[in-house]
């Protein structure tokens, strides 16, 4: 009877081992289950008790997910942040002020001159779409806000989002505590929130939220066997798709899980429902993108999901022509001609598809999945998005943010592990703690202590190591807990726009340099000026400063990179050049030499050096070097002193004392003594420097006249 | 230093004018203040009527290309000999056109209201402001350079009237005076240049002069400002400007260095605009300085009760010709600003720039009133062009009204209070809330609805069927759980009696207490029946039925 009152007290599931001891102890312990007893009839339902604690636990995880996002917002101001957040957010200004088709069409001529760029034809709109929604969804409710604050928060909200998916995730895969658990993992768990802080208005940030639902949805088509469930997961897929490339992923990953349940023989109706109708509409959908087109019937990436497919339905052919032919032997013979025809057929269609280039091989991107130094070998631009990694391996899973992939994967598990640890910790504790707590009340109130002493005697040794491990548990949690928000606070929240420093006196300095030097862009130079610049300032130039850039984030062209890479790594004559064919009237470096700031152009110069060179050899490596060494002191190559991008750091910089004690041109980024103080420049002159010198500015002069 | 020489000591007589009337200007004394971008001429004349007609207009002569320039004019007459200031009455000013005059001259008349009678006189105080009066000379400096301006003026007074007795006092910055014009009885005292006094001199006499000088103040233009007034009615004026600058003064050519900048800002770029110092009305709150990308963090506040003060660097210092544009916000308490005046509310507030040496092209002045406003009316010191707009905000259904007031040429004297008349219903401030509200609880009743609505099309599909089903078997379970816990009262019950009997030994109570438990137990096994029995009648429920006999009959038992 007692048994049967366990449950009430909140666990869900009671396990039997726990009713043993209960009911053993049911006739000494009636006494002290009167409170409990008429708490309980005071107060809710057991049902609805239950549910109104999941439903606040889980309302407090998704404000807690979103406003552990929002130190950024606090510490500095409503921004975006980073680099490629500054594309997303101009195209989500354009597409709520010229509409969605003039968004699609757009052909965009302030990058990449004199290219141009197709931006319809060339980004995931997910994102963008999705942050305009939410703006005229909130102007249809008369909330006059600016596009700015939707993008700034649009990445924290998902996040919230992504919480409750998680959840229902975690109920579908175990029960509904591990749902609360993951839910709780996801919110603060640091991978997720260094892509989704306030302000990081990125791709991954609703990818993320999109990636979970997918696979949420597709589990549930596939534990359920029901079509509306199959055709939610397909939406979810699309949605995924228009929002990221890392979709790819799941095309992969969806696959491999059918596979592993084929081959595990847990094939079913409800499996071939649900993958193919995910499958084949997912695919329909996706290919509405515009960027994904065809490719998601020709490309490699695509072909395991195209393969799982056909082999679905050679399975199913089977189980049908099994049920027909009721002779195991004849049914023996045929599977053999059928699977040899089958994977005949199949490797005939891919090998021609591939020989007449229907089908095109795997991208650069995929190898280097493979082979991490692929890309180092092979293409130096993917390679130097990752400058400051030390080893191959990390770098690739910085480059292909695994990472990304992993965690939703790994806060799962961890959720059940934990989820489940805790359960069955709190069972065995709570029979202690009631077996003490009943000890105690009998050996106040009357001396009967033999039928006590049998009990502790059964498990004493279990109970105690359940509690400390229960505690230990708890205080694991909150430590992790506190050291997530820590961690968010200090490492994920800064926009890298601003940068912060401590003063002499424990004052916080902000350097705002970059928009210093990008407002005065937009509001000093002609309209139609076009800025050379590395390609890492490509994006910010064109969102803040507003004007035309040669080269920026969106690395779709290797040539035009490396052209002014060439540029910037060859003499001053040579480069005027190059400048004036490509109509460049400014050129913008960033330097960290006053402040210390270490991601700056000369760091970065190795692989304007390595990119140039790897189109244009006139450019050789090994000319900047000296024994293989990189260093921009007296001892430093000829070449390296002299060239345009030297000049245009150091100009006029070994007049200038950094540091106290040391002598004047002290690069404080490197730590060392410039080498070239006597920096005249010929074709260029200064128009613009940032008050701590970060950026820097230089107007290309027009040519000289001929008399 | 070749020019415009040819035009000093020139002197136009204007002969084909008549005279207009029979005013002299018995003496004038000018003051030409040059130290601001702005120019202000102070004139002090002293007006004879010698005619014998009552004379009820004072005429005002600008050049063309000086009245177009003219930003500020008010005529005051100055009584009291003294400074004694306040006793002063201006006169309203307005532009005319004479006939036979000059075309290239532009006429204000001053009005007066009493009149001149014959023979008498009266002494006009005239203020013009000037912007854009002043022109960078040579036109494009580099950095190291400083900035010259030159100014042309007359010598003599322009007047369609003769005057006996006249002089000019030009000040200048206190800095290099690169040259002036000298023509008869030019002094020059420190950093101010005296031409007078000069004689009976006839009507429309021209003696141009020009001063060419150092001036490194910086030429701050606000090419456009627009100020966004705000009012709520729950206790806050919102202002919002939003400012245009470029430094007016000369080009800036050549290379910025930002080295020779840093280290000596005020040889090395005299004339860059460093900051701009904002004085809010006291009492302003939540004060930002952003602009289009993003907060500005270059700021200082100081605040006192009688004012605050902000002063606010550009991001970047500004040369010659540069332009940046910011925005500053601040609110302000609603009671400093809003009054009742015979049933409706007004607000007074004053007009202009609270940066005071800002010259403004274009100033538009809106003010936002509050949603349902009625019966809108404006009174402004001066004119300006007035328009009308609406504006949607948070939870406005119409739109709020927007008052808007634009102004050209806008100076520092133009910082004067101007007034907007409103009605407005002191119960509608309660209608945005009310819709919030509203609108949460209609959410809240279609989620109640949703959840208890059946909202499932076919009645006969298995999962439907299903949901049925288990909705019974909770309804079922939830009901034994009753059950069970009545029967543990009943036994806490049974076991407290059975305490007492062990304590007091009364039998008696005890077997009371036994035979009431005993009929509430069968109570509950009447009550438990038709649920077994609907238990037996399922088919479903065959294998757990044996388990619920064993419930029972322990049920029973105890």
């Amino acid at each position: 009877m007692v048994g049967k009152a366990e449950p009430v007290n909140g666990s869900v599931k009671s396990g039997s081992n726990q009713s043993i001891p209960a009911t053993m102890q049911s006739p000494l312990k009636k006494s002290d289950l009167i409170p409990n007893l008429s708490l309980k009839t005071l107060k809710l339902k057991t049902k609805q008790q239950e549910l109104l604690i999941r439903v606040s636990i889980l309302c407090l995880v998704y404000v807690l997910a979103f406003i552990t996002r929002l130190f950024s917002v606090l510490r500095y101001e409503s921004m975006i942040h980073e680099f490629d957040p500054y594309f997303n957010y101009r195209t989500t200004l354009f597409l709520t002020e010229k509409g969605f088709y003039e968004f699609w069409n757009w052909f965009d001529s302030e990058s990449w001159y004199p290219l141009g760029r197709i931006i319809g034809g060339t980004l995931y709109p997910g994102l963008m779409v999705t942050a305009a929604i939410i703006y005229w969804l909130l102007r249809f409710l008369r909330f006059a806000i600016h596009i700015r604050e939707v993008c700034v928060l649009t990445a924290p909200f998902f996040a919230s989002n992504t919480t409750l998916v998680a959840y229902f995730f975690g109920k579908e895969v175990w029960d509904s505590g591990a749902g609360l658990v993951a839910a709780a993992l996801i919110a603060i768990c640091p991978g997720y929130i260094s892509r989704s802080v306030a302000g990081s208005y990125d791709n991954e940030g609703v990818a993320i939220f999109a990636l979970l639902l997918t696979f949420y949805l597709f589990v549930k088509a596939v534990n359920t066997g029901s079509l509306a469930w199959a055709l939610a997961s397909a939406f979810a897929y699309f949605y995924m798709v228009s929002a990221w490339g890392g979709y790819v992923f799941i095309i992969n990953l969806i696959p491999l899980y059918v596979l592993v349940l084929l081959i595990t023989g847990r094939y079913s109706m409800r499996l071939y429902v649900a993958y193919n109708s995910m499958y084949v509409l997912g695919m329909l959908l996706a290919m509405q993108i515009r960027f994904v087109g065809f490719q998601h019937v020709q490309s490699g990436e695509h072909m395991a999901a195209m393969g799982v497919f056909f082999l679905l339905q050679v399975f199913f052919f089977l189980d049908w022509v099994k049920h027909l032919l009721s002779d195991t032997k004849l049914f023996q013979a045929f599977l053999r001609i059928t699977v040899t025809t089958a994977i005949g057929v199949g490797a005939i269609a891919l090998g021609v598809g591939m020989a007449s280039g229907y089908i095109s091989p795997w991208t650069g991107r995929f190898y280097s999945l493979l082979d991490p130094t692929y890309a180092k070998d092979h293409i130096p631009i993917i390679a130097s998005v990752s400058e400051h990694q030390p080893t191959a391996w990390s770098s690739f899973m910085f480059d292909f943010h695994i990472l990304l992939f992993l965690f939703p994967a790994v806060c799962l598990i961890s959720a059940i592990a934990v989820s489940a640890t805790i359960k069955n910790l709190t069972l065995v504790a709570r029979a202690k703690s009631k077996v003490t707590q009943t000890g105690s009340v009998r050996g106040s109130s009357s001396s009967k202590g033999s039928s006590k002493a049998s009990l502790d005697q059964s498990q004493p040794f279990q109970r105690n190591g359940a509690i400390a491990l229960l505690l230990g548990a708890f205080y694991l949690l909150s430590k992790y807990a506190t050291h997530c928000t820590w961690v968010t606070s200090e490492a994920y929240s800064s926009p890298s726009i601003v940068l912060a420093a401590r003063g002499a006196h424990g004052n916080r300095v902000i350097f705002d340099d970059y928009r210093e030097a990008y407002f005065w862009l937009r509001k000093n130079t002609p309209p139609d000026a076009k800025v050379m610049s590395w390609w890492d300032y490509g994006y910010q130039i064109t969102a803040m400063g507003n004007r035309t850039v040669i080269v920026d984030n969106n690395t779709w062209n290797n040539t035009h990179i490396a052209t002014v890479g060439r540029a910037m790594s060859s003499y001053e004559d040579e480069a005027y050049e190059i400048m004036r064919s490509l109509d460049v009237d400014y050129v913008l470096v960033v330097f960290g030499g006053v402040t210390g700031y270490s991601s700056d152009d000369i760091n970065k110069f190795l692989w304007m050096v390595r990119i140039g060179g790897g189109v244009f050899p006139v450019i050789k490596e090994p000319d900047y070097l000296v024994n293989g060494e990189y260093r921009v002191d007296k001892g430093a190559a000829p070449k390296m002193l002299n060239c345009l991008m030297y000049k245009l750091s150091y100009y006029r910089f070994g007049e200038l004392t950094t540091e106290y004690g040391k002598p004047p041109g002290y690069d404080r980024a490197r730590g060392v003594e410039i080498g070239n103080k006597d920096i005249k420049l010929e074709y260029l002159e200064e128009a613009f420097t940032t008050s701590n010198w970060i950026v820097r500015i230089y107007k290309v002069k027009p040519p000289n006249n001929r008399w | 230093m070749g020019f415009r020489f040819d035009l000093l000591m020139f002197m136009i007589v204007l002969l084909s004018v008549p005279v207009l009337s029979n005013l002299i200007l018995s003496n004038v004394d000018r003051r030409i203040d040059l130290t601001t971008q702005a120019v202000r001429i102070t004139s002090t004349l002293k007006v004879e009527n010698t005619g014998s007609d009552l004379v009820s207009e004072v005429l005002l002569a600008f050049p063309d290309d000086q009245a177009k320039h003219l930003a500020y004019l008010t005529a005051t007459n100055n009584e009291g000999k003294g400074k004694a200031k306040s006793s002063s009455v201006s006169f309203p000013v307005d532009v005319v056109r004479p006939k036979g005059m000059h075309p290239s001259l532009t006429f204000y008349s001053v009005s007066l209201p009493k009149g001149l009678g014959k023979g008498a006189s009266l002494t006009l105080d005239v203020l013009a402001v000037f912007a854009h009066a002043l022109q960078p000379f040579p036109e494009r400096i580099t950095q190291p350079d400083i900035q010259l301006v030159v100014f042309n003026e007359t010598a003599h007074y322009l007047s369609p009237y003769a005057v006996k007795v006249q002089s000019l006092t030009v000040k200048l910055p206190d800095a290099r005076i690169e040259s002036f014009s000298k023509i008869e009885n030019t002094k020059i005292h420190g950093s101010e240049v005296k031409y007078g006094p000069y004689e009976n001199l006839p009507p429309f006499s021209y003696s141009s002069i020009v001063v060419h000088f150092e001036a490194n103040q910086p030429f701050a233009i606000a090419q456009q400002l627009i100020r966004e007034i705000e009012i709520s009615h729950w206790g806050n004026v919102q202002v919002t400007e939003h400012y245009n600058l470029v430094h007016g003064g000369a080009q800036s050519k050549g290379e910025f260095s930002r080295l020779d900048y840093q280290a000596r800002p005020h040889v090395r770029g005299a004339s860059a605009i460093r900051h701009l110092v904002a004085k809010l009305p006291p009492r302003a709150h939540s004060i930002y300085y952003r602009d289009e990308i993003g907060n500005i963090s270059t700021s200082k506040l100081w605040g006192d009760p009688k004012k605050t003060e902000l002063v606010i660097e550009p991001r970047y210092p500004m040369f010659g010709g540069w332009r940046t544009a910011f925005t500053i916000g601040y609110g302000l308490p609603l009671q400093d600003f809003l009054f009742h005046s015979e049933g409706k509310r007004y607000l007074n507030i004053s007009f202009g720039s609270p940066i005071n040496e800002v010259v403004i092209d274009t100033l538009i002045v809106k003010v936002v009133l509050p949603e349902g406003s009625a019966d809108i009316s404006v009174s402004a010191p001066f004119p300006v062009k007035q328009g009308q707009e609406t504006k949607f905000s948070h939870l406005d259904v119409v739109g709020r009204p927007v008052i808007v007031l634009e102004k050209t040429n806008v100076v520092l004297e133009h910082n004067q209070h101007f007034q907007v008349y409103y009605k407005f219903s002191s119960l509608s401030m309660f209608g945005e809330p009310l819709m919030l509200i509203s609108g949460f609880f209609f959410l809240f009743v279609a989620c109640i609805i949703y959840m208890h609505a059946d909202l499932s099309i076919s009645k006969s599909s298995p999962s439907y069927l299903a949901k049925l089903q288990w909705d019974e078997v909770q309804a079922g379970v939830q009901q034994v759980r009753n059950i069970f816990d009545r029967c543990l009262t009943l036994h806490d019950k049974l076991e407290a009696s059975l305490r007492d009997l062990s304590r007091t030994g009364d039998v008696q109570a005890c077997k009371a207490s036994r035979k009431a438990v005993d009929g509430l137990l069968k109570d509950i096994s009447k009550d438990l029946k038709p649920l077994l029995l609907s238990l037996q009648s399922s088919p479903q429920a065959a294998q757990i039925l044996p388990k619920c006999s064993i419930c029972k009959t322990s049920n029973a038992t105890s």
